[in-house]
């Protein structure tokens, strides 16, 4: 069966979700060679190889974490040389994409983009996107080169499949490029100990109808009980309440929970574009006319400070 | 001398207007407005304020808005006119029509080096095909440092510098000129266009390319050029109606009984 290069999101070793995921769907469309970068990336190996990473190539140096982007589009240059694979896929994260964009101008090859679901093909995979702020459904496909598609976290259950995920040090010789951007510093992101936005199977969102960020505990305290991930509109972030990384929406982060509790949200086409396609949608909001409400499974108008403590008591009784 | 500065900006359907598929599956445009893609907007005022920076400093600097679009795509130009560029280049070309990323980003990199530039500035992703990579394929073609999804951005003795705010860290990122970088919503709000912008607009030079005057050929653009194929598009079917409830009192335990019955409690 033909290879199929995967991309590796992963810090310090520990292998994101959607990289999981994308290993499902890798399989679908042929045999997985995973290709992991950086510090601790041969740790990332036994992960891989349980989800059905027949290969995993890993290759560490200083310059994958000093400059931006162009390392790593060096080194999966060189997978690709290696490898000859049939597809090459990426989560699709900002540097998912970037690299997959510098990759697909190199290798003179079509790139898609935000695929939500991939199937084999006749002539290639065939990939899902969800477009117009999910209003329409498109079928798309690589028509010249190999195709490069980044995929959207949730796009599939992560199944395991164990294969042999045979360590290969990957030899990577650095573009004079590859300097060009230097990470002059790096603050990691403090962990709030709440599950990922993009992974979460609940999402609880609070918009400008929490009125200010002394009232987001409310939302919070929901979100705990649920253990779900906060989420906030752009109203609310521009605003201050909250921090931009918990932005749903066409700017923000796209979710794709079970459930997606919006709370003092009106349901903008922006927003809609990121949770649009949550399984099970609940929103409370006092305005009966608020647009959030033609795409919900269950609304309650009403004023969120009643509503949601309400809920939260009640959730915490029924769970005992 | 000069600080050239090329900014890309995208003439795109309306996103509050019933957004759909041609025939041949490539955006309709005919009859939803089109407008300046508003993340747009944020690339033209950061080189704005770029320009304004360096004009204190009792340096110059010239701003070019670039536009890959139809001939409407001209109204997209004369809104980053008004709100101060200097001047405007359009590649409009009937051979155009339907070219995917790959093609896009060929066509504005060579009307990127035919206007030169010491900096290009890109929206972080489009409000239509929402992409988000054709910064990153200018710089890989044009050779120059990507500085990109920049929520802060200055320059500087030659020297780009900016925030990036990624899923796991924050990075504050640093490239010589000539280079590409990509802004997003967070970089600052747009300005409005003044009256007197507005006016001024009308003046300002507005150049038209097709295919020829960039030496490509319309068989690596367009539908027929395209890279990528889309096989199909259907509407995603209306959401069933919900049910929706007026809070009496109740609201908080109707709904917690509703998310017991879907197993969620
Ligand atoms: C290019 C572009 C990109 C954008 N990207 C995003 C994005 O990624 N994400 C995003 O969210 N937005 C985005 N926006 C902004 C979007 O258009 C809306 O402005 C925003 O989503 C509104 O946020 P909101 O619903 O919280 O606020 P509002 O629209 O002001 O709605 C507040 C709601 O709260 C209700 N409310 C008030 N008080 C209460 C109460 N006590 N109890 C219950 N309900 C109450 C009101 O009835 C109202 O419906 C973008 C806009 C543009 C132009
Ligand atoms: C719904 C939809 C889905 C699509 N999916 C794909 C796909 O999977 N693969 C593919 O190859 N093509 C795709 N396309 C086509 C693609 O949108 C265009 O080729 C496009 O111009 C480049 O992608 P983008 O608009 O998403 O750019 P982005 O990378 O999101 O745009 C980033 C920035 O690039 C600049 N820019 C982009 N286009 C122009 C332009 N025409 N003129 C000036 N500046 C510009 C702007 O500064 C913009 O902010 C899709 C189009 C649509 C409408």
């Amino acid at each position: 069966m033909a290879e199929v290069l995967v991309f590796v999101d992963h810090v310090d070793g520990a292998v994101r979700k959607p990289t999981l995921e994308l290993l499902t769907l890798a399989r679908r469309i042929g045999e997985p060679v995973a290709v992991s970068l950086g510090s601790g990336a041969e740790n990332t190996a036994p992960a891989l190889a349980e989800h059905g990473a027949v290969r995993v190539l890993t290759a560490e140096a200083p310059e994958f974490a000093d400059y931006l982007v162009v390392p790593k589009v060096d080194a999966v240059q060189a997978a690709f040389e290696a490898v000859s694979p049939s597809a090459v896929l990426f989560p699709s994260s900002a540097e998912g994409k970037e690299i997959a964009a510098r990759l697909a101008v190199r290798i003179g090859s079509g790139i898609i983009t935000d695929a939500v679901d991939l199937e084999a093909g006749e002539e290639g995979p065939v990939a899902t996107q969800s477009v117009f702020a999910a209003a329409f459904t498109t079928r798309s496909r690589v028509s010249r080169g190999t195709p490069v598609i980044t995929v959207k976290p949730n796009s599939a259950a992560v199944e395991a499949a164990p294969a042999a995920g045979a360590v290969e040090a990957l030899e990577v010789s650095f573009s004079e490029k590859a300097t060009g951007t230097k990470v002059v510093a790096r603050t990691p992101r403090e962990s709030t100990g709440r599950p990922d936005l993009t992974e979460a199977a609940i999402v609880v969102s609070g918009g400008r109808g929490v009125g200010g960020a002394e009232n987001f505990p409310v939302v919070e305290a929901l979100a705990d009980s649920l253990g779900a991930a906060v989420g906030a509109s752009r109203a609310a972030v521009d605003a201050g309440w909250y921090p931009h990384t918990n932005q749903v929406g066409q700017t923000g982060k796209t979710v794709s929970p079970q459930l997606y509790i919006a709370a003092g949200i009106s349901g903008a086409i922006q927003h809609r574009a990121g949770m649009q396609t949550s399984k099970t949608i609940v929103a409370v909001n006092k305005d009966a006319e608020a647009p959030i409400f033609d795409l919900v499974d269950y609304g309650v108008v009403g004023d969120l400070f009643e509503v949601v403590p309400q809920l939260t008591e009640e959730v915490k009784t029924r769970k005992g | 001398m000069s600080l050239r500065i090329v900014v890309c900006v995208k003439y795109v359907p309306d996103a509050t207007g019933d957004r759909h598929f041609a025939e041949d599956l490539t955006v309709d445009r005919d009859d939803v407005d089109g407008l300046l893609s508003e993340l747009d907007e944020y690339a033209v005022e950061q080189a704005l304020q770029i320009a304004e920076e360096r004009q204190r400093a009792g340096d110059d600097a010239e701003i070019t808005v670039l536009t890959v679009g139809p001939e409407d795509a001209k109204d997209a130009l004369r809104k980053a006119l008004s709100m101060g560029a200097d001047k405007a280049v359009h590649v409009e070309d009937e051979d155009l029509h339907g070219t995917d990323a790959l093609g896009t980003s060929l066509v504005l990199a060579r009307a990127i080096e035919k206007t030169g530039y010491d900096l290009v500035v890109c929206g972080m992703a489009s409000t239509d095909g929402t992409m988000g990579v054709l910064a990153a394929m200018l710089a890989e073609r044009l050779g120059v440092p990507q500085v990109s999804l920049l929520s802060e951005v200055s320059v500087e003795d030659g020297t780009v510098t900016g925030r990036r705010d990624g899923d796991t860290a924050t990075e504050q990122l640093q490239a010589r000129l000539p280079a590409v970088v990509s802004v997003t919503d967070q970089s600052g709000e747009a300005r409005y266009p003044s009256f007197k912008g507005i006016m001024a607009a009308k003046k300002k030079p507005v150049a038209s390319w097709d295919l020829s005057d960039l030496d490509i050929e319309a068989e690596d653009v367009g539908l027929e050029g395209a890279w990528t194929a889309v096989e199909g598009a259907t509407e995603r079917p209306a959401r069933t109606a919900g049910t929706i409830v007026k809070d009496e009192g109740e609201g908080g335990k109707q709904l917690a009984a509703f998310l017991a019955e879907r197993k969620f409690i």
